[in-house]
């Protein structure tokens, strides 16, 4: 057999049916669902008179919908709370188990899947949330669908898909010190664009991304779609295989063995090739930061505001002029003058224990600047209780910042945490679109430790600056 | 869904690059369990500017939205098609789309059609001129033609995405005939792989 792609093999092992002409039938290994893409697709079943076919592999979750403050307080917006129990309904109708709010269980969507042991690598995964990439730092393909797509899984676990090109994009070298994985991401967006991955299942390779630890490999390929690419992939190694011993569901003595060695067994095959290769230099990257309303507009945390009339290609000048107008910035200002008035630490990009460890070292001992509003939002119960046993709730509370409850929370504001509008926010999220975190609200993404330091100072600032 | 052949119609001219999933349905809009009903919220931020081109009423009853390039880039949801379909359109003519909503709009039944850079300028300014500009899209020839201003362009869908346009097939009916397949394939799954119980 000629060499392949780990793409490549992850789907050959999933083909179902294939006819000349068709799209090729994939089995889905495992679904996730969460209230916000699922009540139609439940109701779609329920029309047709069909069943969920494997409750077995599907898993449900609240999130994007759920409050963060305290558990014992009541949700106050209706259409939320209907939402939530219309999830828990309709898994208690066919079937499958649910982590509700306040479940020791619960979490983002994205990071239960992998702190659980069940995403694992050579799987198909799906949900109906695009941030679904995210679990491809295991080796997986894993990818956001639509709801009519989650139907579709729901009743046949398989969908009919079309062949994906494949991207690889080899990070060489290593990344300076003070550098993380949330800027390697911004950095490539910035390099391929918001449309440069559409069409490809992409895959990071090189030094760089192999010492990446998972957390960094999960926020690489958790924002492959802000570049365009349903999928993006790390192959797995002794890092991902030690991530995954001993987790819940991943398999236990001999059988982890033999699952470990199939796994190592998928990543790309020497001589295989891509149809699009990019190179980037991990010691050329800076700490970045999002200066316009899509994640592609973004630079180093160093540099100044771009200036809208520099740019050649007459509709990206006209998207960078209209976004600093949106964003309420002048072209030439230093980023780091920029004040910002709230921070917000979590979400499926930035939410897990390793983040909340970097960004409690940065705040250690140190104070919020005033009047600013920060959160601190873990990924999951599972992420809450660690932090907590570590005492980085602590060092949070202690510097000012308010440390909230597992969910989406701020990074989408579909719960009570908005931004007002015109409020500035730096963010560990993934979109800084118009009105993402609130109608008119000023969306900068950032890394944990560019949030942190900038909660100490108010403007946008790295751990140095604070020394 | 309902087969979709020939597309007729008037087009509203949206003059922004990467259009995401956020601006034509915000995420407020998410939290309904219907299925209808969206069209109200498309674009809703945007539509508080007076200016904005939905709310020209030399646009009103279009059917076909020209956008630049990178239309429906973001998040999954549905809800963006839904919206869209809601609110009267039954085409998309861009030169690039997002896979996502690419895939959402062919389990609707709303067309995308991606034209090169060229055609959807040449679209965006003509209709911008002219607001009764009618355009014609054949889903089985893949054209889409303006004869008021001489434009014959051409797009490609995957072929068996034009027949389910065509003929309105459901997704789920197609997939059951492969049945015995799918189960002869889960007998032969690694035992290791996990289960969610």
């Amino acid at each position: 057999m000629s060499p392949r792609t780990m793409a490549e093999k992850v789907w050959d092992a999933h083909l179902v049916h294939r006819t000349d002409g068709e799209p090729d039938l994939l089995y889905i290994d495992l679904h996730l669902v969460h209230e916000v893409t699922s009540p139609q697709a439940f109701d779609g079943l329920r029309l047709a008179g069909r069943t969920v076919r494997r409750p077995d592999l599907t898993i449900a979750t609240a999130d994007h919908n759920v409050p963060t403050t305290a558990l014992d307080l009541p949700i106050e917006d209706p259409i939320s709370k209907k939402q939530l129990e219309v999830l828990t309904a309709n898994c208690a109708e066919f079937g499958i188990t649910c982590y509700n709010r306040g479940d020791e269980n619960q979490g983002i969507v994205h990071v239960i899947g992998p702190e659980l042991g069940l995403t694992q690598p050579g799987m198909t995964i799906v949900c109906g949330d695009s941030h679904t990439s995210t679990h491809g730092a295991f080796g997986a393909l894993a990818f956001g669908i639509g709801t009519s797509e989650v139907e579709h899984v729901l009743a046949t676990q398989s969908l009919p898909l079309i062949r994906p090109k494949t991207m690889a994009i080899t990070v060489t070298g290593a990344l300076r010190p003070g550098v993380t994985a949330k800027d390697l991401v911004l950095a490539i967006i910035g390099a391929i664009g918001t449309g440069g991955g559409i069409g490809y299942i992409v895959e990071y390779r090189g030094d760089a991304i192999a010492n990446l630890s998972m957390e960094g490999r999960m926020t690489v390929c958790n924002m492959s779609i802000e570049a365009g690419a349903r999928a993006g992939m790390i192959a797995p190694d002794a890092t991902t295989i030690e991530y995954l011993r001993g987790k819940a569901h991943a398999p236990t003595g001999a059988a982890f063995d033999e699952a470990a060695a199939a796994w190592l067994a998928f990543a790309t095959d020497e001589g295989a090739t891509f149809d699009r290769e990019v190179v980037i230099d991990a010691s050329t990257v800076e700490p970045q930061v999002s200066w316009g309303t899509n994640p592609a507009q973004v630079a180093p945390i160093s540099a100044t505001v771009p200036d809208p009339e520099a740019i050649a290609d007459p509709a990206e000048r006209d998207a960078a002029a209209r976004a600093l107008s949106y964003m309420g910035l002048t072209a030439g200002m230093p980023i780091r003058s920029i004040d910002v008035q709230t921070v917000f630490i979590g979400s499926c990009t930035n939410s897990r224990i390793e983040d909340l460890r970097l960004a409690a070292s940065v705040m250690e001992g140190r104070t919020v600047a005033e009047g600013r509003r920060v959160l601190v939002v873990p990924g999951s119960h599972r992420v809450k209780r660690q932090a907590e046993a570590e005492g980085l709730h602590e060092i949070f509370t202690a510097a000012g910042a308010e440390w909230r409850e597992p969910g989406c929370s701020m990074c989408l504001a579909m719960n009570p945490d908005k931004l007002a509008p015109g409020e500035r926010s730096a963010s560990t999220s993934n979109r800084n679109f118009e009105g993402r975190q609130g109608r008119g609200g000023r969306t900068h993404l950032v890394s944990p430790a560019v949030a942190a330091a900038t909660a100490i100072l108010g403007h946008f600032a790295t751990p140095e600056d604070l020394q | 869904m309902k087969p979709v052949t020939i597309l007729s119609g008037h087009a509203v001219p949206l003059q922004r690059s990467d259009v995401d999933t956020d601006q034509i349905i915000p995420s407020d809009w998410l939290k309904r369990v219907e299925r209808t009903g969206f069209g109200a919220g498309l674009f809703s931020e945007w539509r508080d500017d007076r200016s904005f081109v939905l709310n020209d009423e030399r646009f009103q009853g279009a059917t076909i939205l020209v956008a630049g390039p990178n239309f429906g880039t973001g998040s999954s949801r549905e809800h963006a098609v839904w919206a869209l379909l809601d609110y009267g359109f039954e085409a998309v003519i861009s030169s690039r789309f997002a896979d996502i909503f690419f895939s959402n709009c062919t389990k609707q039944g709303l067309l995308p059609v991606t034209v090169s850079p060229e055609v959807a300028d040449t679209l965006l300014a003509a209709v911008a001129a002219d607001p009764g500009l009618e355009i014609t899209i054949d889903v089985a020839r893949g054209t889409v033609e303006a004869p008021a201003i001489a434009l014959s362009a051409t797009f490609t869908l995957e072929p068996f995405t034009t027949e389910r346009f065509v003929n309105g097939w459901d997704d789920i009916g197609l997939t059951l005939r492969h049945s015995d397949e799918l189960t002869e394939f889960e007998q032969s799954r690694p035992a290791f792989l996990p289960s969610t119980r």
